[in-house]
């Protein structure tokens, strides 16, 4: 096992997290994508482009978000301290938007007037429709066919928004044809388009800039645990697709070697049933949209078709700093199933009074476990990335429910 | 010395310029891609790219993607490609053989095995469309076995970067004529001659222009300043839904040949 002495020294210059990340990437993409790493390296240490990120996120995102104690949901469990890190209070819902106001402020500075993205469930499509709307920018989505069908109301959204919605017909109509369709279209306009990368994969410096804007949830989270609690979390939890709220509650915390870091991956309707999206649970090291990393794919290394209840997670890919965190065992990563997710969402309303994203929802149920393992004086910090508003009518559906 | 080198090495020789037609293996039948490989031939082919079906092609158009979703869904795998290079060689040793497709394909086979392979089967040549140069150390072992890596080159790419594919550039380097995916668009011929000149002038090996090449004339505007032309999407469009080999052997004739011609009599 490689022993690290520093997580935050991680991606080295060419994006690599030890063997993982990097840029494979065609010739085509290699110049813009110079182009944003000189571009992006340069603000991240600009005093003027952090201030007015910070700005925007106070004033427009609602940040910080509150650290929440569960105090039912405790109860009932019975355990450990279960603290909840409101995500779903940002404005649009959801972690999305700590990314998406970053990296449209980096395409303001680059001088790009378009803006486009990849989506799947439509919660970082509605976070870039957001975000471009607010500074004027054009925005394209590239959003699976399969997936319009499903989430009619963020597609709705994000024509409000004054959004274009182009729905993606090749291969499975999902998150990953989507992407492939955003490189494309990014490829061929390059001059005048940005591409927000919606998760913490793709070539560098995506995973790094995902990443950093992020970060601030983590930051945040240490700091409120020390100032309310005096202490940090025995250990951490979120949900991981393709893995960026995750890696923002993560990686504040990765050299404070005493707190336990769990990711909560899909599993679908079980690991076993091979109907998941549980990539570094049962995947293996390979190369997908740009970068090394754990993937689900066949013995021909064709990427295989993936399912969760969430279409935030349904993706055969995952971050690349994860896969580095996995294999320096400073990360775990297990699986949730679609059952454990659902009864989590159903308590944590009951409980609680919040509906979580389905997303958000495995990594409740993680919690759960987890908190069963500790005393009571022990803290389960669970990242709540985002709310459930969105996935209703999917629960009502599943559960035959006539809404 | 590797059938790459010797071709080019010919075709200089006679100053012609090089006919490199691309397929994706499996499409539109797997059971007769050794056929449509051998009409390529007989249709003037100099080198012959076989495209390995990926589920993500990511820099690929519509076109190529469709082809190697029809070919994925007849069960199209590497092995079969391999397989099908190694029946190809049985009646053709000369034609140069280069394989494109993505590296995870690659990598779930092992780096190894897939070099030792490939060799076994009569592959002279690999383009890896996603791993770029910073990122070949992966492909060490089939440039050990003496298989060539192709590289790409772009319009886009900036002048330093060029010089340092120019020199590391083996086999032919294939130059992207224009920023985009493969299938689309249009192209300034005097723009792309100007930067292939200067491509030339400076890579180590021969340069091979592709990208938006969809018939014999814009074949004839590239043969003046290129040593080759990759043609791939036009082609791989006039072969979909050929039923038998011999109409795609009669699809591959009627659309190469005028281009053959073109490029002979420039």
């Amino acid at each position: 096992m490689l022993e690290i002495r520093d997580f935050h020294a991680f991606p080295d210059a060419h994006g690599r997290f030890g063997q993982f990340g990097g840029s494979y990437v065609a010739e085509t993409l290699m110049a813009p994508l110079a182009e944003l790493t000189e571009a992006y390296l340069r603000l991240r240490q600009d005093p003027a482009f952090i201030a007015e990120l910070d700005r925007d996120l106070t004033h427009y995102v609602g940040r910080p978000s509150p650290v929440y104690f569960a105090e039912r949901l405790t109860k009932h469990v019975g355990g450990a301290r279960i603290l909840l890190k409101r995500e779903d209070l940002n404005h649009t819902g959801a972690h999305k938007i700590n990314n998406t106001v970053g990296q449209a402020l980096v395409a303001r500075h680059m001088g790009k007037t378009r803006i486009i993205a990849e989506t799947g469930a439509g919660q970082h499509g509605v976070a870039s429709a957001t975000v471009a709307a607010r500074l004027g920018l054009k925005c394209v989505v590239y959003m699976g066919a399969t997936d319009i069908e499903r989430q009619k109301i963020n597609v709705y959204r994000m024509k409000l928004l004054g959004a274009e919605v182009v729905p993606v017909t090749s291969g499975s109509k999902t998150l990953k044809d989507a992407l492939n369709e955003a490189m494309r279209d990014w490829v061929t306009n390059v001059a005048d388009t940005f591409y927000i990368i919606g998760t913490v994969a793709g070539p560098h410096p995506y995973p790094l800039m995902v990443r950093d804007f992020n970060a601030i949830v983590g930051r945040e989270a240490r700091a409120q645990l020390l100032e309310q609690y005096g202490r940090l979390p025995d250990v951490l939890t979120a949900c991981v697709g393709g893995g960026s709220n995750a890696i923002g509650l993560f990686h504040a915390f990765l050299n404070d070697r005493d707190v336990r870091i769990v990711g909560a991956e899909a599993a679908g309707e079980g690991i076993a049933t091979g109907h998941h999206a549980a990539s570094l649970a049962a995947g293996r090291p390979g190369v997908l949209h740009g970068n090394r990393t754990y993937v689900l794919c066949d013995d021909n290394g064709q990427i295989t078709e993936t399912h969760s209840v969430s279409a935030g997670l349904d993706y055969p890919g995952v971050g690349p700093e994860h896969a580095f965190l996995k294999d320096a065992g400073r990360a775990e990563y297990v699986g949730v199933t679609d059952d454990e997710a659902l009864e989590a969402f159903h308590l944590l309303a009951r409980t609680e009074g919040i509906l979580a994203a389905l997303e958000s929802s495995h990594a409740v149920a993680q919690a759960i476990k987890l908190a069963r393992e500790y005393p009571s004086d022990g803290i389960v910090l669970c990242n709540l990335s985002g709310r459930g508003d969105k996935d209703v009518h999917t629960i009502a559906a599943r559960e035959g429910v006539q809404v | 010395m590797n059938r790459i080198d010797s071709r080019f090495a010919a075709l200089k020789a006679a100053g012609r310029t090089g006919l490199i037609p691309f397929v994706t293996a499996g499409d539109p039948w797997p059971e007769h891609v050794v056929a449509l490989m051998h009409a390529l031939v007989e249709s003037g082919a100099d080198v012959i790219e076989l495209g390995v079906p990926f589920s993500d092609p990511m820099a690929d158009g519509p076109v190529i993607q469709h082809a190697s979703e029809r070919a994925l869904d007849k069960g199209v795998g590497l092995g079969d490609v391999l397989d099908w290079v190694a029946a190809f060689r049985q009646r053709d040793s000369d034609t140069p053989v280069v394989l494109m497709g993505y590296l995870n394909p690659i990598e779930i086979h092992g780096y190894a095995r897939f070099a030792a392979e490939s060799l076994r089967a009569g592959v002279d040549g690999v383009l890896v469309v996603d791993c770029p140069l910073e990122e070949s150390a992966v492909l060490a072992p089939l440039r050990e076995a003496g298989l060539r890596q192709i590289l790409l080159a772009a319009p886009t790419t900036a002048p330093e970067r060029l010089s340092q594919l120019c020199a590391a550039a083996e086999g032919f380097l294939y130059y992207v004529s224009f920023a985009g995916i493969t299938g689309a668009a249009r192209l300034s011929t005097t723009d792309i001659a100007a930067r292939v000149a200067d491509v030339r002038a400076h890579a180590k090996a021969p340069v091979a222009v592709g990208f938006g090449v969809r018939d014999a004339a814009s074949a004839r505007a590239i043969a003046g300043f290129a040593d080759a032309v990759v043609i791939g999407s036009a082609l791989v469009e006039r072969l979909e839904g050929a039923a038998s080999a011999e109409e795609i052997a009669g699809r591959v004739a009627a659309f190469l040949r005028p281009v053959r011609e073109a490029l002979d009599t420039h």
